[in-house]
């Protein structure tokens, strides 16, 4: 089914080429260091942030998230997480746009439902309209849905992330054949965000040909987060290699020998 | 005084206060944050020159860990 477009060479979301095809969040971990422990080790160049209320009386000298992920040498990537309505999500950016001395690049995200967090997808077509028309290069999650995503991209937007499962779930890829569909028709970079559970999620994300995969959950709230940082790295890029490889095709019902069937020892 | 909401609390501040002034008191000075005055974003060229008034609504924003 899917169109076979493999070909070796880095991830390129809106021009910008990215070594690694791992992108992910900076919540839910225990401390500053930890998170940047975490992201060194996903070797990610892409990170998400939300954008949130400043807490005010906050101590002065206190580090700040930006500090230690300064933007010098991450691509921050502004996220909608938390909005219900496109209006909410287009302010967030815009505020985000000002905050990161005018960045492009942002996360769309309108969610329906508190208890799924699913995605709205009305007014997620909305928010991309405006956000695009004004300037913003988006990439956008979305619901596992071929018609969406194809109507996202035609938008203008620069990358679509269908989810593997609901945002912290860790449930994995629970739609693979949809996630076909949607690589089939793609003409923008599809990278799997949220649901992701274990490497293992991840390098059958990757063998399905997706571009990236994004991931937050996975890492910060694994055992050792940092280790899990590394085995996400090493999933993700041999997923990838799998994937440009070529896997040999499967034969049902009917196993054939790895060794000679000729010159065996006689009785 | 002034009588202004910010980030969703009252809080009071002395009269003839721009922007700029406010993001001292705050203390947010060389840090990455953006303000929205009444819902629309003041750029940091404007903070200066933007004045306050009572019953502005104004929300602070930063960036903080997210996925």
């Amino acid at each position: 089914m899917n169109m076979q477009k493999k070909m070796a060479g880095p991830l390129v979301i809106a021009g910008k080429s990215y070594h690694s095809r791992l992108l992910v969040g900076t919540g839910k971990y225990r401390d500053f260091a930890e998170t940047r422990a975490a992201i060194d080790a996903s070797g990610a160049q892409i990170i998400t942030v939300a954008i949130r209320r400043v807490n005010i009386g906050q101590h002065a000298g206190e580090p700040s998230l930006l500090d230690v992920l300064p933007p010098s040498q991450f691509t921050i990537l502004p996220n909608t997480a938390g909005c219900y309505t496109a209006a909410d999500a287009v302010r967030t950016l815009r505020l985000a746009r000002e905050l990161l001395d005018g960045h492009a690049l942002v996360k769309l995200e309108v969610l329906a439902d508190e208890a799924t967090l699913f995605p709205n997808m009305p007014e997620t077509l909305v928010a991309a309209r405006e956000l695009v028309a004004d300037g913003f290069q988006v990439m956008v999650y979305c619901s596992d849905d071929p018609i969406q995503a194809k109507a996202l991209e035609e938008i203008g937007c620069v990358a679509v992330m269908p989810l593997a499962s609901l945002i912290g779930s860790g449930m994995g890829i629970l739609n693979p054949w949809n996630l076909d569909i949607i690589l089939d028709r793609a003409r923008v970079p599809v990278l799997v965000d949220a649901g992701i559970g274990t490497a293992s999620d991840a390098a059958i994300a990757m063998e399905l040909g997706c571009d990236g995969v994004l991931m937050n959950t996975a890492i910060a709230k694994a055992g050792d987060p940092v280790m899990m940082a590394s085995a996400m790295k090493k999933a993700v890029e041999a997923g990838r290699e799998a994937y440009v490889a070529g896997r040999m095709p499967k034969k049902m019902y009917r196993g054939s020998p790895s060794s000679p069937t000729e010159g065996k020892i006689g009785p | 005084m002034l009588h202004l909401q910010i980030n969703g609390k009252p809080r009071e501040i002395a009269a003839e206060c721009t922007v700029e002034q406010l993001v001292a008191t705050l203390q947010l000075e060389g840090k990455r944050f953006a303000i929205e005055l009444n819902g629309d974003i003041v750029p940091k060229s404007r903070h200066a020159a933007t004045r306050l008034k009572s019953g502005d609504r104004l929300e602070v924003v930063v960036a903080v860990g997210g996925g």
